[in-house]
């Protein structure tokens, strides 16, 4: 067997793994769907009122492509969360033992992980067409929608990958992606329009790839009418194309960087 | 020193590792010939992990080499990996697999074909007596068959090498005996095993040879007969009554002992190296009698390994401070220290 069908066949044997996880802990997912769907009824129904949106857009459209990529980049922390705890069991150990692929473990975790988040945009994307929130866009268009959130997500898990094998305690690895994770998603378009905000968060947030990712998807799904200006920015002018790039160079600094953090856990 | 040759299924040379300021391993040479039972003992924090987790390729060494079945752990780690088998001190099962699917993925990630890894995984649990969990989640294991699973792990793809380190602590005697029983069974099948214990009754059962170490340095190797024979004599071992009888009868026996007596003051047991067998110990009845010493027990043996283990390092097998403090360190070794 060449090395890249050993690495498919080791990464699937841990994806299964992290699979089962799942199914085994029903909690998991409940709680991974029922905060979105908190999320998408009380910005829906609570903040709904008090933000002012042009004409030509409803919030529950303008909403939820911002709850989509929240929660999505949200669900990659449990990357970082679950390699930690595999450190701490010794699991890590076990699999570094074996004649398997070098990366098979992260790739494992990531692509689990990226099941997961699709779930999540499933129930979600139910759950908005109950309050309102509909697709304007061809099929292709749609399907293009997902898949950015999903792509932007898959990276920034490797991000949460490298965070796990460096800190190591789950509960540390989470507060930490935290403080990351917060600003990124609310200094951004998330909920609210850009224009509302001071000029410098403004800048930041319109380069913030969270943004474009949500812009991306807002577009594709059709929830930007052309009445609505979109900010002159480069970035959200071109938000498919600038969310692409950062999912690119995330992969490209992180993979290495994780892989390496895999072999070199033991090292201290 | 290594015995070297091809013949040597595990040869390490001057190993040394360094952790921060910390030296845990500092040019450790041992062999362990094929088909046979290395047996690497030491006090807590001696080193003997480190070797193991080195040799299993999951640390680098910073000096000295080491190889497996011929092959150089550092510059051919991936060979490595795939001869060998590695039960680490903790169990490192997936709490959320049941035990067969622990043993199956093992067992796929060995590269073992599906039906391979199920039918070993099936034969595996039923020799570590886990049949009836098979189809539960590890989480509902206690803590001696998440053990013997994660053992039972290390062995999916008949290993030439097996690394164990401290394979039966916490086992019951029962499931130990039954370890026992195995790996005597993996030996007579040609597998390799370098195993770490703090049991030197372990040692002593499945060992062909010994490697003592301390602080990250060999002190002693051989036969456990060697290495008795190599603390000599023969030992006194008596109860008494009360703690201040036992102070009294260290005093009346001092000068039969060859080496300073030990002491133990929670089970009243008083142990003297002696030589000159049954007329000591008439004498030594004699004076504990004279002085009104209340004898519970009393008798002469051959020195186990715990005495070899206290004779070379100073220090008993279990006890838990490696830099021998106060606090978990009676006084009774520092006095055989020095
Ligand atoms: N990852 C690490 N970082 C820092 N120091 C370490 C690390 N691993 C081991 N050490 C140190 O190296 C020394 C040897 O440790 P090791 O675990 O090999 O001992 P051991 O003989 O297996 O002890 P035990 O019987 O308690 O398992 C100890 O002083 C320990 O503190
Ligand atoms: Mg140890």
């Amino acid at each position: 067997m060449s090395a890249l069908t050993n690495t498919v066949s080791d990464s699937l044997v841990i994806t299964r793994r992290n699979l089962i996880k799942v199914k085994r802990v029903p909690d998991l997912i409940v709680f991974a769907t029922l905060s979105p769907i908190m999320f998408v009824l009380l910005f829906r129904y609570v903040f709904g009122g008090a933000i002012n949106l042009p004409d030509g857009i409803t919030y529950a459209e303008f909403l939820l492509p911002g709850i989509f990529a929240q929660t999505v980049v949200f669900g990659s922390t449990t990357t970082g969360a679950s390699i930690a705890e595999d450190l701490q069991k010794g699991l890590i150990d076990r699999f570094r033992s074996l004649p398997m692929s070098r990366s098979a473990v992260l790739i494992g975790r990531t692509v689990a992980d990226l099941g997961l988040n699709a779930i999540s945009i499933v129930v979600m994307a139910l759950t908005g067409l109950l309050v309102g929130w509909r697709i304007n866009s061809s099929v292709p268009e749609a399907i293009g929608g997902f898949l950015i959130l999903l792509v932007f997500a898959f990276a920034v898990s490797w991000m949460m990958a490298l965070v796990g094998l460096l800190v190591r305690t789950p509960e540390v690895v989470n507060n930490a992606s935290f403080i990351v994770i917060f600003p990124l998603t609310f200094v951004a378009n998330t909920f609210v329009p850009l224009e509302s905000f001071p000029s410098v968060l403004r800048t930041f947030a319109e380069w913030n790839p969270v943004s474009t990712v949500v812009q991306a998807a807002r577009n594709l799904f059709g929830n930007q009418p052309d009445s609505v200006p979109v900010a002159d920015a480069w970035s959200l002018q071109n938000p498919v194309l600038y969310t692409l790039i950062w999912a690119a160079v995330i992969l490209a600094v992180f993979v290495p960087l994780a892989v390496r953090a895999y072999l070199g856990t033991a090292k201290r | 020193m290594s015995r070297g040759g091809s013949q040597d299924a595990v040869v390490v040379e001057g190993l040394v590792k360094r952790f921060g300021g910390n030296t845990a391993l500092d040019g450790v040479d041992l062999a362990v010939p094929e088909g046979t039972v290395l047996g690497l003992l030491g006090p807590n924090g001696a080193g003997k992990t480190t070797v193991v987790r080195i040799l299993s390729t999951l640390l680098q060494a910073d000096g000295g080499r080491a190889t497996v079945a011929g092959l150089d752990v550092a510059t051919q780690a991936d060979q490595v990996r795939g001869v060998i088998g590695l039960t680490g001190q903790y169990a490192a099962v997936d709490e959320y697999l049941t035990g067969v699917e622990n043993l199956e993925m093992v067992g796929r990630l060995y590269r073992l074909g599906k039906k391979e890894a199920r039918s070993r995984a099936v034969d595996l649990l039923d020799r570590f007596d886990l049949s009836d969990a098979a189809r539960r989640p590890a989480k509902t294991y206690s803590g001696g068959m998440r053990r013997r699973l994660d053992i039972a792990a290390s062995l999916i793809a008949r290993p030439r090498v097996l690394f164990l380190d401290e394979p039966t602590t916490g086992l019951d005697p029962r499931s130990r005996l039954g370890m026992w029983e195995f790996i005597a069974d993996l030996v007579s099948d040609g597998t390799t095993i370098l195993l770490t214990t703090q049991y030197l009754e372990e040692a002593d059962r499945l060992a062909d040879a010994m490697v003592v170490i301390d602080r990250g340095r060999v002190i002693a190797r051989g036969t456990a007969d060697e290495l008795k024979a190599q603390v000599g004599g023969e030992r006194l071992e008596l109860t008494v009554g009360s703690v201040p009888e036992l102070a009294r009868a260290t005093e009346e026996l001092r000068s039969l002992a060859l080496d300073e007596p030990r002491s133990d003051e929670q089970t009243r047991r008083l142990t003297l190296p002696v030589s000159g067998g049954a007329a000591t110990l008439a004498e030594a009845l004699r004076r504990l009698e004279q002085a009104g010493v209340t004898l519970l027990d009393v008798g002469l043996r051959r020195p186990d390994l715990d005495d070899v283990f206290l004779t070379l390092t100073g220090r008993p097998a279990e006890d838990a401070a490696p830099s021998g403090d106060g606090a978990s360190t009676p006084a009774r070794t520092e006095e055989t220290v020095r």
